[in-house]
């Protein structure tokens, strides 16, 4: 059943796409050899070229252009051996040159395509117009003085691909998987870190409403929103104020507008006859950008593994759920950990342990997979101690919570507290005869028939050995004894 | 003979023998220049005590025999490279107290080599101008008179009119300029001396005020053709940090201005022989065509049917690359910033830039912006951008039958101030001859070749395939020898 709104004229369909705007990884800027760390004294990381001074020329950061290949790489798209950068011309204090350099007429990549997971199990493709290599400006700073503006300049000359969707997306859900799948990708290639609240990925949202089997109405642009929760709830806003405006007989007007997270509304910002007219024409400071198909073969043979192809091979290879391969690939850091834990050892407890005990762990002591309050290693070690049955399952979970309150080893723990099973039947012998002595009558009633009571007989029984029974040999030797 | 009669090369034979010393050739051209600068204008930053301290320097350098190519040749730098230290104006208010912390790749290379800079030379603003009377700074006089009129105040060309004045004015040995329509060859043919716009990405324009990217090109300015050869050695090359300069070796140019043209092929194109051209044009050109065939080169009549839109496509490809490059100039963080207390930003660039750009400058802009209008870019931009590439498809054409082109350099001597300034598309059409090589990125050589009536200089210009400049160098150096100008201004240093 596909999602619509339901507005006083019935219901209606929703059109999205979005364009992201990712900060390429990279150590120096696209066109000037400025450093790019995030956080840095405001200007300090502006070379003469990213701040617009007379005389000087860009020239182009290779490594950015490796990055924006290997995203198109990952995206499923084509990558284009000729492209050309662009001016977009407009004045604004942080934009020093005047213009923003980008790829208007002739991107690096062109379409290409990602498959999103939506909630019900299903899954969608949307497809990628183009992707396109750009500057970014400066940042304005308008809270800094009374009655000035101040500005920084470390963000300008920024590496930044503009990645933009079909309008494929039909509704908040998918257009926040589809946020969530590019990040993912990104993330997994290591093009873009991802991070939307230091704004090193921004979204703007395009969104149309329809009613079902018309073509596409206006659509208004949302600029700028700065987190996967917010595009969803822009999308929702955005698309009722559309079905507002239809359904009092108005029209919708084609506009640029924000998304007001305080209030929830989205509120215009320009309207199309206040739309810069860019005057984009071909940059003469670059000649096109040009590289060979074998170069891509390279990037392209050095591609880390990508979050689908892990999952099947998660799948395929561990046996487990796809379910649970979609949860262990989501994060890069997730399934580098999962797998350090289930290399060699039993894949699916690794994976129940990795998203049962360690992530109620992580939550619990709000950690994060990238510094997490037990190391795969340490999980793995725990594993092997239930491998060999030194631990009980039982064992285990205690032992677990001791190394996340101490970050200590399972071993040491388990010498430490003298928490080892113990297999030896003869122990287990005399633990058990003396519970059968102390409980003759429950002996008599399970003789006479009453089965259930052996799970009493273990619990005494672990009970009177801390708990440090070998779960199978104590039913073996109950058994013997019973029977 | 007076120190600042040397030619580059025969400066360098007598510096390297110990007729003279950079400091004495450094001292008689700053000499010079005090006595000329107040009435020529060549000059808007005279560096006096920096270049007899570069001078002395220089000297140090030759006793313990390090010298470079141009050990202690003082040069006048155009004041459109930016120069570390120096004040840079490139002819504008706007650039008022600005101060490069860097120094551009062709200046740094020059110094390297061992020059010695004597000042920073008047250009039109922002180089857009072909008087030089549309810089902040003042027209620059040209040192040539009239014979019959000699009070008329002549404009020495431009954009690179104060270079070349202070060459023809002996001033200093040579000068760098910058040619985006014509801006060195133009003057270069009104001041009676030689002067080459290399082919586009022989000179890196790392740190040249930039007007139009794709047609700004360097090159010197000389009193000979083997001067402006041994400049061009030191200023050419290819710079990582300008992606449109070219990673070629540069020849050995001087050389090639003693290689023979028997055997050449040189074209005329017959689309150059345009309306209303002074008859003495002709004249010299058809001179000048003969003393090349006496030399031993064939004249071949070509075609260039494009070469009649090259003016118009000029003038709106320039224009639009300006209307971006200039952008930067906003008052915002160097140069002048004119502001009330209460302005806003849109008020602050308003201000600035009505106060800091002239009136050639503020009409380029606008044609820039217009003609990169959503409407009318098709229209405009990329048509000139289509015509562009037809003019380069002629010169292809023709260098499958000729090895260069000779042509006028302009079409007319200089005029005097006031002449043409009612007129800006009369103004314009000093670059017909000249725009074509910017255009197709073509080496472009002016060589002083002959007089007018009036005792006027005027030129000729070579152009070559690209990156032939060899070629370029060896028919302009024949056209030097069969011409033998031997004239002189009346205004220089030791008259």
């Amino acid at each position: 059943m596909s999602y619509t709104i339901d507005g006083e004229t019935g219901p209606w369909e929703l059109v999205i796409g979005l364009e992201v705007h990712a900060q390429v990884v990279s150590n120096a800027k696209l066109f000037s050899g400025a450093a790019t760390e995030f956080g840095a004294e405001p200007n300090s990381q502006v070379s003469f070229i990213d701040a617009g001074f007379p005389g000087m020329l860009p020239v182009i950061n290779r490594e950015c252009v490796a990055q924006a290949v290997r995203t198109g790489l990952g995206l499923n798209a084509q990558v284009n051996l000729w492209s050309r950068f662009d001016r977009k011309n407009y004045f604004y204090a942080d934009l020093p040159q005047g213009y923003q350099i980008s790829q208007f007429a002739h991107p690096i990549i062109g379409t290409g395509e990602i498959e999103i997971a939506l909630q019900d199990g299903s899954t969608k493709v949307i497809g990628i117009t183009r992707l396109h290599l750009e500057q970014d400006a400066g940042k304005s700073l308008h809270d800094q003085h009374p009655s000035k503006s101040f500005i920084d300049l470390n963000r300008s000359g920024i590496a930044l691909m503009e990645i933009v969707s079909e309008p494929d997306m039909r509704s908040p859900e998918e257009a926040g998987a589809y946020l969530t799948k590019l990040r993912q990708i990104l993330r997994y290639l290591g093009t873009c870190d991802g991070n939307m609240e230091e704004g090193s990925m921004r979204a703007d949202v395009n969104v149309s409403v329809r009613k079902a089997g018309e073509g596409f109405r206006t659509r208004c642009e949302v600029k700028n929103v700065n987190s996967i929760r917010f595009v969803m709830q822009a999308v929702e806003a955005e698309a009722w104020r559309q079905i507002e405006v239809w359904e009092s007989g108005g029209t919708v007007e084609q506009e640029t507008r924000l998304f007001d997270t305080g209030r929830g509304i989205t509120r215009s910002m320009r309207s199309k006859e206040d739309a810069h007219d860019y005057r984009y024409f071909p940059d003469p400071d670059l000649p096109p950008l040009v590289f060979e198909q074998s170069w891509v073969d390279e990037l392209k043979a050095a591609l880390p593994e990508l979050p689908d192809q892990r999952r099947a091979r998660y799948v395929a290879d561990y046996g487990v759920t796809p379910y649970d391969a979609h949860v262990l690939t989501l994060e890069k850091e997730t399934a580098a950990y999962y797998e350090a834990v289930a290399k060699g050892r039993d894949a699916k407890q690794a994976a129940n342990w990795v998203m049962g005990d360690l992530f109620a762990a992580i939550n619990r002591t709000k950690t994060s997979i990238a510094e997490p309050p037990v190391s795969a290693a340490d999980l793995g070690a725990l594993l092997d101690l239930m491998a060999d049955s030194t631990l009980s399952g039982k064992l285990a979970k205690e032992v677990f919570e001791v190394m996340v309150e101490t970050g200590r080893a399972p071993g040491v723990i388990v010498e430490e507290r003298g928490l080892r099973q113990v297999t030896d039947t003869g122990a287990i012998e005399t633990v058990i005869d003396e519970v059968l002595a102390k409980n003759a009558d429950k002996v008599a009633e399970y003789r006479s028939g009453k089965d259930k009571l052996f799970g009493f007989f273990v619990g005494q029984t672990m009970r009177a050995m801390q708990g440090k029974g070998n779960p199978a040999l104590v039913n073996e030797v109950l058994k013997k004894k019973l029977g | 003979m007076h120190p600042t009669d040397f030619t580059i090369a025969g400066a360098v034979a007598a510096l390297e023998e110990g007729v003279i010393s950079a400091e004495e050739l450094t001292r008689a051209h700053v000499a010079a220049i005090e006595a000329l600068n107040p009435k020529i204008n060549a000059l808007i930053t005279v560096t006096a005590e920096h270049a007899i301290e570069a001078a002395k320097a220089s000297d140090t350098r030759r006793a313990r025999g390090e010298a470079g190519p141009l050990e202690g040749i003082p040069l006048a730098v155009k004041d459109l490279f930016c120069t570390e230290g120096v004040p840079t104006t490139a002819g504008s208010k706007i650039l008022e107290g600005f101060v490069p912390p860097y120094e551009s790749t062709v200046t740094t290379r020059l110094k390297r080599d061992g020059a010695v800079f004597v000042g920073k030379a008047n250009l039109d603003e922002f180089a857009m101008g072909s008087s030089n009377l549309t810089s902040a700074y003042g027209g620059v006089l040209n040192p040539w008179s009239r014979r019959n009129d000699p009070q008329a105040r002549l404009v020495p060309g431009g954009s690179s009119g104060g270079s070349a004045a202070a060459v023809a004015a002996r001033m200093a040995l040579g000068a760098t300029g910058t040619d985006t329509g014509g801006s060195i060859r133009q003057p270069a043919a009104f001041c009676g001396i030689a002067g080459i716009k290399p082919t586009y990405g022989r000179c890196s324009r790392f740190g040249i005020v930039a007007f139009a990217s794709s047609l700004d090109q360097a090159g010197p300015f000389a009193r000979t053709v083997e001067d402006c050869a041994v400049l061009l050695r030191s200023m050419a090359g290819h710079d990582p940090k300008d992606s449109t300069s070219a990673d070629k070796p540069v020849p050995d140019f001087v050389a090639s201005c003693g290689q023979s043209v028997k055997g050449l092929r040189i074209g005329v194109p017959r689309e150059y022989h345009i309306d209303g051209m002074p008859a003495e044009i002709e004249k010299l050109w058809r001179q000048g065509l003969e003393w090349l065939r006496d030399a031993g080169a064939e004249i071949v009549e070509i075609s260039l049917p494009h070469a009649e839109y090259a003016l118009p496509t000029y003038y709106i490809v320039a224009p639009a690359e300006a209307s971006s490059n200039l952008a930067r100039y906003d008052g915002v963080r160097f140069g002048k910033r004119v502001a009330e207390s209460n302005s806003d930003l849109r008020d602050l660039y308003e201000r600035t830039r009505a106060a800091g750009f002239g009136p050639e400058v503020r009409r380029r802009i606008m044609i820039g912006t217009y003609v990169l209008s959503a409407g009318y870019y098709d229209a405009y931009y990329l048509k000139a951008q289509k015509v562009r590439a037809l003019i380069a498809r002629d010169f292809r054409e023709a260098w499958s039958k000729v090895d260069a082109i000779v042509t006028p350099a302009t079409p007319s001597a200089a005029f005097a101030e006031g002449e043409n300034s009612d007129d800006p598309l009369q103004m314009y059409l000093n670059d017909v001859f000249t725009v074509t090589a910017n255009l197709a990125g073509l080496p472009g050589l002016s060589v002083p070749a002959g007089l007018d009536p009036q005792g006027l200089p005027l030129g000729l210009q070579v152009l070559g395939r690209p990156f032939d400049e060899e070629t370029v160098f060896a028919v302009g150096a024949a056209l030097e020898r069969a011409a033998d100008f031997k004239a002189l201004p009346g205004m220089r240093a030791g008259a």
